[in-house]
């Protein structure tokens, strides 16, 4: 891999902004395959828990975001490109080409990937429901580690509709990971991930 | 991120309006720091010493809270002496920038706000707070704006940019908040980087010395008036003030901390590094002690209706930086008035 001089200084600029501080709750940073999943409050949630990694688990983890809206200009490209980015095509979804199985694609068996199960931003208070992309990578990769985020105070530094942040301070807190269980039904497996991720709140 | 601060600092040390060329560090702020330096020394001894006994009747914890106080004294003095040895006073207000940028933060993350102040708070941090240093930094020629802006300009522009956002629920308090915070973090304790650029004293010998050792000698006075309170509270404390807001803060220890304050302020001014006598010294140490205690009491209060121990618990690894100015936030702004109408030819 080529060295990347946007990559770190991007990190570092939306710790600044964010004024994150990181946690690791019986988790520890680890270049084992990993799919973080996190509530999704701001654009910048997936920066913001990219830039939370040390820089050697920050190398092989992968963003995942919207590619309708990334691959726009050769300004958002580049941003996506630097930071590592896993475009996802929602427009163009078919069966031999759904997200998770392009995104399982891509990871191959190297990289790691940070996604939002919820779909769309939260209003920040409360966790929508997780959609069930989350349960099919389980099913299919059951060696990937399924590791819970909660970014806590993002919605107020960069709330929705809004284009410029307010530097206030904000939490990323990593949780213990989870497996799918042996034969445990989809709708289950979704409120235990949704509730992991919630109980990171009150840490 | 103190550290960060400092470098900081260091790196951006281009004069906007460096009326000053000299060293800030002059033989009697030199002096001032020594005595800061075998102070800390001493404290630092006595940690260890205190440390180190296994059954002493003092409270393991506090002397945990004891060692850590010094710790963060020794940074602040080390990165206040860098900063004076700068050949320009921007470089401390660029400090005092990033220090009320900070605590701002910590503030406004504290106190809830509602997404309609987003826009508000946009220009809260991002314009206000800087025009103000920058006025700051541009000397006694600004100092009627600078005196203004905020509490005149800042906050009615506050109201007005809240209501107009359009979410009217909570909308006095919601405008509190942010003055509020505006004031304390930002206007207040810019009064501080703003004693380097006093000038036009009436004592012709002391317009000969760099103004650093003004600064320097209220840092001091207010960190250690905050000390004894603490010290003489334990000591003698039987009246607490607010048991709802600070347990430890007694009224014996309020008086005789102000007290020995007093005392060591008068000899403070034997180093030369302020245009003191010794009994005015000593009332101006009165002063900063009082309005210290005001502060820390008033930012108690405000995190005990937050339901936190202290700023630092928002971001941890890191002690709360409002935790450490909360004191000078509010002598700041009465000692630079005393000292500018008192002692220089501007207050008449």
């Amino acid at each position: 891999m080529k060295f990347n001089f946007t990559g770190p200084f991007l990190a570092g600029l939306a710790k600044v902004v964010a004024g994150s501080s990181v946690r690791w709750v019986d988790c520890h940073p680890d270049t084992c395959q990993r799919i973080y999943f996190a509530n999704h409050t701001s654009h910048i949630d997936a920066v913001i828990i990219w830039a939370s990694l040390p820089k050697h688990c920050r190398e092989l983890t992968k963003p995942v975001a919207a590619k309708d809206y990334w691959d726009r200009g050769w300004f958002r490209r580049y941003l996506a490109r630097s930071l590592n980015a896993l475009l996802i095509d929602r427009e163009n979804i078919k069966v031999h080409r759904s997200p998770v199985e392009s995104m399982l694609k891509e990871i191959g068996d190297k990289y790691s990937a940070i996604i939002f199960p919820e779909g769309s931003r939260n209003d920040g208070t409360t966790l929508r429901d997780f959609k069930s992309g989350l349960f099919y990578l389980a099913k299919k990769r059951p060696d990937l580690e399924l590791v819970p985020v909660y970014v806590d105070n993002m919605t107020r530094i960069l709330p929705k509709g809004e284009y410029l942040p307010v530097p206030l301070l904000s939490r990323v807190i990593f949780g213990p990971p989870i497996w799918l269980e042996n034969g445990e039904p989809k709708t289950d497996f979704l409120v235990r991930a949704r509730e992991a991720v919630s109980r990171l709140r009150d840490v | 991120m103190d550290l960060l601060h400092a470098s900081l600092s260091t790196i951006l040390t281009v004069p906007l309006l460096a009326q000053q060329t000299a060293f800030l560090l002059d033989g009697a702020t030199g002096i001032l720091l020594g005595v800061v330096i075998s102070c800390l020394l001493i404290a630092t001894g006595a940690g260890q010493i205190l440390r180190r006994q296994p059954d002493s009747s003092v409270n393991p914890a506090i002397v945990q809270a004891f060692i850590r106080r010094v710790r963060a004294w020794w940074l602040m003095t080390a990165i206040l002496a860098v900063t004076f040895t700068i050949p320009s006073p921007v470089a401390t207000v660029i400090l005092f920038f990033l220090i009320s940028f900070w605590a701002l933060r910590e503030f406004i993350t504290l106190t809830p706000t509602r997404l309609g102040d987003h826009r508000t708070l946009f220009w809260v941090f991002f314009v206000l707070t800087p025009a103000q240093y920058v006025l700051v930094a541009m000397g006694q020629s600004q100092y009627e704006l600078f005196s203004i802006l905020i509490p005149v300009y800042g906050f009615l522009f506050i109201a007005a940019r809240i209501a107009v956002a359009g979410d009217y629920k909570r909308f006095l308090e919601r405008i509190a908040k942010i003055q509020a915070g505006l004031y304390i973090c930002v206007y207040s304790l810019s009064y501080a980087p703003a004693l380097l650029y006093l000038t036009d004293w009436t004592d012709p010998e002391y317009s000969t010395k760099s103004t650093a050792g003004l600064l320097f000698y209220f840092l001091l006075v207010a960190q250690l008036s905050d000390l004894l309170h603490f010290v003489c509270s334990r000591l003698l404390g039987k009246n607490v003030i607010a048991p709802n807001i600070n347990a430890s803060r007694t009224w014996e220890g309020f008086f005789a901390g102000t007290g020995v304050t007093a005392v060591v302020g008068a000899m403070l001014s034997l180093t030369g590094a302020t245009p003191f006598n010794p009994w005015q010294s000593a009332v101006m140490s009165i002063v900063i002690a009082v309005m210290g205690a005001a502060g820390s009491m008033a930012m108690s209060a405000i995190k005990r209706d937050r339901g936190v121990q202290d700023y630092g618990t928002l971001v941890e690894g890191h002690a709360g930086v409002l935790d450490r100015i909360d004191a000078i936030c509010f002598a700041a702004p009465v000692f630079f008035h005393l000292t500018r109408y008192y002692f220089t030819t501007a207050g008449g």
